[in-house]
C-alpha cells in the first residue's frame, strides 16, 4: 500500500501526504469525465426532444385535419313511403323494396318541405343537398321494417359532402357564387333546415360500416379493416410457426457449416429486400404460376407472410440466443432431448422477445403498401370482402387511394383514416409490451 | 497403471487390479476446442460405488474431461473428442448409444448453479417427469421430497416448492441442482465443483450425501478443495495442463504422491 501512495505522489509531484488520486491531475481528468457525461446527457435530451415535437407536430396535424370526419352531417327528411312508387302496402321481399324509386321519394319530401322553390333548375339545386347514398338509406329503413309502407317516415339521411364542408366551416358563405362549391339555393336550404333544426353533424358511422366509394360522405374503411385483418390473419397464421420453427432449427439443430452460414446471410439479405420486390414475387408466382384470384387477401397475406418472415426469423433467434446456456446443459443434463430442452426451456424464455419482433413484424405488414400494388389490391373496392379469396383492399392502401382524391372531404377522411391505421398500430404495440410483460421472467 | 479386462463371475464389468467393478472407463481421450488441444490422452478407470475426485490448477481440462463422461462437449461447437469412453463397457461415443440415454445414466451438476427458472418442485419433477418415473402425483410429490432432503435442501424450501428455484441463495441453488440430478436416479453422477459456492456446514452435509450415494451410485467430484478430495474420494487424478499426471488411491496420492508436480501442487507450491 505504501509503495503504491509513494509511486503516485511521486509521479504527480506533489506534497508527499497526497496521494494520487488527490492531486490536481486526477481532478483535471475527473472533471473531464463529469463534463464528458454531461454532454452526453445535454445531446440525448436534445434528441428526445426533437423527435417529441416531430412526433407532437405530426400527431397535431393528423388530428387537427382528422376529427371532423368522425362527424357527419344529415338532414332530417320526412318522406311518405308512396306504395305506388315502392311496392304494395304489406310488401315484405326485400329485393321488390329495393327497386323502388325512394329518391323520388326524397326528392318529394324535400319539395314539400320547400313549395317555394319551384324552378326546374333551383329545385335539382336543392335536391343535391342530400347524398346520393340517402335513397339507400331510406331502402334499408323500409326493409328493415316494411310495415312503413304507406306510412309517414321521419328519418336522418346522409348530406352531400359539400353541405358537410359547410357544415363543418370549411366552405366561406360571403365567397361570390361561382366560387363557392355550395350555390344560394342550398345555402337557402340550409339555413331553413337549421333554424328546424332539421340538420345536425352526427357521429359517422358509414365510416367504420361501410366500404370505399365515390362519394366521400358514403366512403367507409369497414372494407379496407376487414381486408386487413383478413390478409394479417393469413400473414399470422404461416409467418408465426414457419419463423419460429426456422429459428429454433438454425439456432438449436442446423450443423455449422458453409450452407447455414450462406443460408444465414440471405435470411438477413431478404429482412432489407425493398417490399415491392416480394409483390413481384408474388404476381409471378402466386397470380401467373398457381394462377391465384388477384386483389384476394390470401395472395396478400402470402406475399406479407414472405416480407415479415426473416423479420420473425431474426427476432427469434436473437432471442432464443440470448437465453444462457446453461438453461440447455441442465435441461440435457437431466436427460432431457435436445427438442425438449428448446421446447420445455429456451423457446418459454424467449418468448417475450419473440413476441416482440413477431408483433413488429405484424405491425410492419399492417402499413405496408407497396407489394400489395403488383397483386392488384390497390384498387376501387366497394364490398365489404367475406373471405380470404374475395376481392379487397387493405387500411394503408385506403389510406393511399383517398390521398390521391381532389374532394376537400376525401383529405379529412384520409386522416381520419391513417388515425385508424395508427390506433390498430398502438394497440399492437400495446399488446407486444403487455405480451412481454407477462411471460418475462427473471433466470 | 495396470488394466485387467478379465471377466469375474458375478459381475458383468471388467474388474481393476482391486477387483472393483469398472463402471466408466477413459482411454486415449484427447479432447480439441477448434485448434486448441485441452485434453491430451487420459487413461482413468473409474470404479463402481467409488468417489473419484479430479483436482488440478485451473484451465487444466477437469471440467473437459468430466463434460466427455456424458458428452455435454456435444453442445460446444467445434469440440471433437479422440479416444475410447465406456460406460459399461460400451462406448459413449459409439454409433448406437442414445445421448438421451447415456445423459439420464450419468447425471451432471454443473460448476455454476443452473436452476431453471421454474419452481423449486418443478426444477426437480422435470426430470422424472419426462422419463415417466412417477405415475401420479403422490409418487411425484414423494420424489421431490426425497431428493430435496438427500441434497439437504427440504427444510429450507418444504414451505415455499411453488416459489422460483432461482429465488434461492447460490448455496440453495446449488443444492438444488444436485437434488435435480439425484431426482432420476442416474448410475453415475458428475459434479463440478458443486460445493465451490457453499458455506462449511453445507458442504459438510454436501460431503456426507456424496458418502451416502457412493452405495448406490458412482461419482466424480472435481473440487479445488484438497482435504474434501481427501475426505469423501476413494481414488484421485491429478490433471495438469491437460495431462492426468497420476491417478491412485486417494490416499496414496496425498501422502505419497509419485510425481513431483503432484506432490508440489497438494502440498501447495502451485496451483
Ligand atoms: N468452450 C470452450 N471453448 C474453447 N476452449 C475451452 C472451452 N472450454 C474450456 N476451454 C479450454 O480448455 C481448457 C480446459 O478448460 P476446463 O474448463 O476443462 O478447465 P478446468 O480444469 O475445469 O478449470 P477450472 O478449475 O477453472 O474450472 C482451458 O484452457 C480452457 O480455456
Ligand atoms: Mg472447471
Amino acid at each position: 500500500m505504501t509503495d503504491l501512495v509513494e509511486t503516485g505522489t511521486r509521479s504527480v509531484g506533489s506534497s508527499a501526504s497526497k496521494s494520487y488520486y488527490q492531486g490536481d491531475a486526477f481532478a483535471a481528468r475527473l472533471r473531464q469525465r463529469y463534463a464528458a457525461e454531461r454532454n452526453f446527457k445535454i445531446a440525448g435530451y436534445a434528441s428526445i426532444g426533437i423527435a417529441a415535437v416531430m412526433l407532437v407536430v405530426l400527431l397535431s396535424t393528423i388530428i387537427g385535419q382528422g376529427y371532423t370526419a368522425f362527424w357527419q352531417t344529415r338532414i332530417q327528411i320526412e318522406a311518405t313511403i308512396d306504395p305506388a312508387e315502392v311496392a304494395p302496402v304489406g310488401t315484405t321481399d326485400r329485393t321488390k323494396i329495393s327497386q323502388g324509386n325512394f329518391n323520388k321519394l326524397l326528392r318529394d319530401a324535400l319539395a314539400a318541405q320547400f313549395p317555394d322553390i319551384t324552378d326546374r333548375s333551383d329545385r335539382r339545386k336543392m335536391y343535391d343537398v342530400l347524398s346520393s347514398g340517402a335513397a339507400y338509406e331510406l331502402a334499408d329503413a323500409v326493409m328493415e321494417n316494411p310495415a312503413l309502407i304507406g306510412q309517414k317516415v321521419k328519418l336522418w339521411v346522409t348530406a352531400s359532402d359539400d353541405v358537410d364542408q359547410l357544415m363543418k366551416g370549411y366552405i366561406e358563405r360571403d365567397a361570390r357564387e361561382e366560387n363557392r362549391k355550395v350555390n344560394d339555393i342550398q345555402l337557402r336550404v340550409v339555413d331553413k333546415l337549421t333554424a328546424d333544426k332539421n340538420i345536425a353533424l352526427q357521429f359517422n358511422d358509414t365510416l367504420f360500416t361501410r366500404g370505399d366509394s365515390r362519394e366521400p360522405e358514403m366512403a367507409g374503411l369497414w372494407g379496407s379493416i376487414k381486408g386487413s385483418f383478413l390478409t394479417l390473419l393469413v400473414t399470422m397464421f404461416l409467418a408465426v410457426p414457419i419463423g419460429v420453427s426456422a429459428a429454433i432449427y438454425l439456432e438449436e439443430f442446423a450443423p455449422k457449416n458453409k450452407l447455414t452460414d450462406f443460408i444465414e446471410v440471405n435470411i438477413n439479405n431478404l429482412a432489407a429486400v425493398p417490399s415491392i420486390v416480394y409483390g413481384l414475387l408474388g404476381l409471378a408466382v402466386f397470380l401467373n404460376f398457381f394462377g391465384m384470384p388477384r386483389s384476394a387477401p390470401l395472395v396478400g397475406g402470402v406475399v406479407l407472410a414472405l416480407m415479415t418472415l426473416p423479420i420473425i426469423i431474426i427476432a427469434s433467434r436473437a432471442a432464443l440466443k440470448a437465453v444462457p446456456p446453461s438453461i440447455r446443459d441442465a435441461a440435457l443434463g437431466v436427460g432431457a432431448s435436445p427438442l425438449q430442452a428448446v421446447l420445455h426451456h429456451r423457446l418459454p424464455l424467449a418468448m417475450p422477445g419473440i413476441l416482440t419482433g413477431t408483433i413488429l413484424g405484424m405491425a410492419h405488414a399492417l402499413g405496408e403498401t407497396a407489394p400489395l400494388l403488383m397483386i392488384g389490391m390497390v384498387a376501387f373496392i366497394v364490398d365489404i370482402p367475406g373471405g380470404f379469396t374475395d376481392s379487397a383492399t387493405l387500411l394503408p392502401v385506403q389510406i393511399y387511394m383517398w390521398a390521391d382524391s381532389p374532394e376537400r372531404a376525401f383529405t379529412e377522411r384520409t386522416s381520419a383514416a391513417i388515425l385508424v391505421l395508427l390506433g390498430f398500430l398502438v394497440m399492437m404495440n400495446g399488446l407486444a409490451v403487455f405480451l412481454r410483460k407477462k411471460f418475462e421472467r427473471r433466470w | 497403471m495396470q488394466v485387467q479386462t478379465n471377466f469375474a463371475a458375478k459381475s458383468p464389468l471388467p474388474l481393476d487390479a482391486e477387483g472393483t467393478p469398472i463402471k466408466m472407463q477413459a482411454r486415449g481421450v484427447k479432447v480439441f476446442y477448434g485448434p486448441k488441444q485441452a485434453l491430451k490422452g487420459i487413461d482413468i478407470d473409474i470404479g463402481e460405488n467409488k468417489v473419484l475426485a479430479l483436482i488440478g490448477p485451473s484451465g487444466c481440462g477437469k471440467s473437459t474431461f468430466l463434460r466427455c463422461l456424458n458428452r455435454m462437449n456435444d453442445t460446444i461447437e467445434h469440440c471433437r473428442v479422440e479416444g475410447l469412453l465406456t460406460l459399461d463397457g460400451e462406448d459413449v461415443y459409439g454409433h448406437n448409444i442414445d445421448t438421451v440415454q447415456l445423459r439420464a445414466r450419468v447425471g451432471m451438476v454443473f460448476q455454476k448453479p443452473n436452476p431453471f427458472p421454474k419452481s423449486i418442485y418443478d426444477n426437480i419433477s422435470y426430470g422424472p417427469k419426462i422419463h415417466g418415473m412417477a405415475s401420479h402425483k403422490d409418487e411425484m410429490d414423494e420424489i421431490v421430497e426425497k431428493s430435496l432432503q438427500r441434497a439437504g435442501l427440504w427444510n429450507e424450501v418444504k414451505d415455499r416448492l411453488r416459489e422460483p428455484g432461482t429465488g434461492l441463495s447460490g448455496g440453495q441453488q446449488q443444492r438444488l441442482c444436485i437434488a435435480r440430478a439425484i431426482a432420476v436416479s442416474p448410475e453415475v453422477i458428475l459434479m463440478d465443483e458443486p460445493c465451490s459456492a457453499l458455506d462449511p456446514i453445507a458442504t459438510a452435509h454436501i460431503e456426507e450425501l456424496i458418502d451416502e450415494l457412493r452405495e448406490n451410485y458412482t461419482i466424480v467430484i472435481v473440487t479445488h478443495n484438497m482435504q474434501q478430495a481427501a475426505r469423501v474420494s476413494q481414488k484421485t487424478a491429478f490433471f495438469h495442463l491437460g495431462e492426468m499426471v497420476e491417478c491412485d488411491d486417494t490416499e496414496e496420492i496425498f501422502t505419497n504422491p509419485r510425481d513431483e508436480r503432484t506432490q508440489g501442487y497438494i502440498t501447495g507450491r502451485y496451483g
